[in-house]
């Protein structure tokens, strides 16, 4: 029975959803085996051990130090590479930021390739199976990763996170290394809106493309976001090329991938750098002007029409919708 | 400032792609090929600093078949210095193999800086850079949208969820580079004679082991989508209902 390890990410002293998400990837992957975790922060990060627990860790590798406050990519890849070295079938980060970053890292430093973005993950024997978007999302590759430990960063929304009850001892792990000595260093974090949900963790993405025409019309985008109450606004390349976004909104091959529920595209004509981004969600709802534009073909509900017409008629319902229950 | 770029030959991507007879590749019959667009970003980065600088030199690398010689002309129309072709026959998917060629070529090459793209257009992995960064023991930053240089000291910007974060790393380092720092250029025609007189080293690549692989490749499944409810906001109360009755996510 293998034991799978699982990098649990957080930011601001708080776990992140997608590590719940890994821990439901790892509890199938192990087939009975454990499924530890390593978590790491600022000191008082060993307080969020138990929400690891309640999604099934049977063993919580806890490392605090005053300089694993901000994200520390060489002392985390140093600490990670070390815990994998002890006899694991797999070790998974999540397709995020700081898991894109790791995943490479860590593996190189066990010799091992490394799967990244990967949709789905499983065991043959000693391969280990891999799905992954290629050719801007047109094309779907099984891979066989021929080494051990399988080292996959799984993209945010393949897996959903699951109430189950680990073991959940707590074991306190010294750093490897000095973390305060680390060559990268993060000198400032720049926080958006604290209560914004973020793209990888919202159940809901309202996302605007260049049909809303200038920067100051997203606020019906935002309106609308507002109004599901769970949700996170997601932009194309068009618009973050444009500046009417942040980079860091770009939904797409090349920006972030996602996977939510609900998936609203305002103005989106569909240019498959884009698709290959968001063709995964659950649900996918069009609003646009061309009754042609590709998105509509991936769309489960499409409205054709002005998006400032439609828009704000769509806020005002769902906002009665929710007013409802 | 000697700088290395390591860039990838890709087929452009609006096209209708195939699944070869192998089942394990892309149908190449009449795709056209041009540098993967991250790593286009990565070049014109390159240039941009040793030209505010005054100095330095920009050498561009490419691992693949010879075909790679007419993206490492490009760059050097476009400006880079030199070239260098580490010679294989086909582009493995693991990027750990090719990470090993790349730093045996780069470890004794004096650079300052190594760039990457921050993924490449055909298999969106981001793993090389940092992976050939790990196996030169010198300091990467991933992802970068902005990059200064002061005092020995790289100065990086990267986007994370939910907003930014300022990084500093000593040189020489590497980083890879995100859409945003720099529109490349287009070759001029002094760039394009210019070009077929720059050096381009020619060598076998010395790749590591393949052990991640292609098994198959096909289309992805095709969506259920298609479904237009009605047209402007008349249709937004239809819209409601099936967002609750149907798809159940309200």
């Amino acid at each position: 029975m293998p034991n799978i390890l699982v990098f649990a990410e957080s930011r601001a002293g708080t776990v992140r959803k997608v590590a719940f998400e890994l821990l439901a990837a790892a509890k199938k992957l192990s087939a009975g085996g454990e499924v530890h975790a390593v978590l790491a922060g600022a000191p008082g990060i060993g307080s969020q051990a138990t929400s690891l627990t309640d999604h099934g860790a049977d063993v919580i590798y806890v490392t605090e130090h005053a300089a694993l406050g901000e994200y520390n990519t060489e002392a985390l890849s140093a600490l990670v590479a070390e815990r994998a070295k002890s006899g694991y079938r797999a070790v998974l980060f999540a397709g995020s930021s700081q898991g894109k970053d790791l995943g490479p890292r860590v593996a190189a430093k066990l010799g091992v390739p490394v799967a990244a973005d990967a949709l789905s993950v499983s065991f043959d024997g000693d391969a280990t199976t891999v799905t992954h978007y290629v050719y801007a999302g047109k094309i779907i590759a099984t891979l066989e990763l021929a080494a051990t430990p399988a080292v996959v960063a799984l993209r945010p929304g393949a897996v959903a996170p699951e109430e189950s009850k680990g073991a959940g001892r707590v074991e306190n792990a010294p750093p490897v290394g000095d973390p305060a000595a680390s060559r990268v260093v993060v000198t400032e974090s720049i926080r958006g809106d604290a209560r914004k949900l973020d793209l990888a963790d919202a159940p809901v993405i309202v996302s605007g493309g260049r049909g809303l025409k200038a920067a100051e019309n997203f606020k019906l985008v935002e309106e609308l976001a507002q109004a599901f109450g769970n949700a996170a606004v997601g932009a194309t390349r068009a618009v973050t090329d444009e500046g009417w976004r942040p980079h860091s909104d770009q939904i797409g091959q090349t920006g972030r991938q996602v996977s939510p529920d609900l998936y609203v595209a305002v103005g989106i004509s569909g240019a498959i750098q884009h698709l290959a981004g968001m063709r995964t969600s659950r649900t996918i709802v069009a609003i646009n002007k061309d009754k042609d534009a590709p998105i509509f073909k991936l769309a489960d509900y499409g409205i054709v029409g002005d998006v400032f017409e439609i828009v704000p008629a769509l806020t005002a319902a769902i906002r009665e919708a929710k007013a409802k229950g | 400032m000697k700088i290395a770029v390591c860039i990838k030959r890709v087929p452009e991507m609006d096209v209708k792609f195939k699944v070869a007879s192998s089942g394990t590749a892309v149908d190449e019959t009449g795709l056209k090929f041009d540098m993967s667009d991250f790593d286009g970003y990565a070049v014109e980065f390159a240039l941009q600093t040793t030209e505010k600088l005054g100095t330095g030199e920009v050498t561009v690398i490419s691992l693949g078949p010879d075909a790679v010689q007419e993206t490492l002309r490009k760059a050097l129309s476009m400006g880079a210095g030199r070239a260098v072709h580490l010679k294989v026959d086909s582009v493995p998917i693991d990027g750990f193999a090719i990470a090993q060629a790349l730093a045996t070529e780069l470890k004794d090459g004096g650079y300052d800086l190594v760039l990457f793209g921050k993924q490449a257009a055909d298999t969106a992995s981001g793993a090389v850079g940092l992976m050939t960064a790990e196996l030169l023991g010198i300091p990467m930053v991933q992802a970068c949208t902005k990059l200064s240089f002061e005092g020995g000291k790289g100065i990086a910007r990267r986007e994370v969820e939910g907003g930014a974060e300022m990084v500093t790393f000593p040189l020489p380092g590497t980083a890879s580079i995100d859409e945003g720092i720099a529109r490349p250029r287009y070759p001029s025609l002094k760039g394009i004679m210019a070009a077929k007189k720059k050096p381009m080293d020619v060598k076998p690549a010395q790749l590591g082991p393949v052990r991640y692989s292609v098994v198959k490749m096909e289309l992805p499944p095709e969506r259920q989508g298609g479904r237009i409810i009605g047209e402007g906001a008349g249709a937004v109360p239809e819209l409601v209902r099936l967002l609750r009755d149907e798809a159940k996510v309200l």
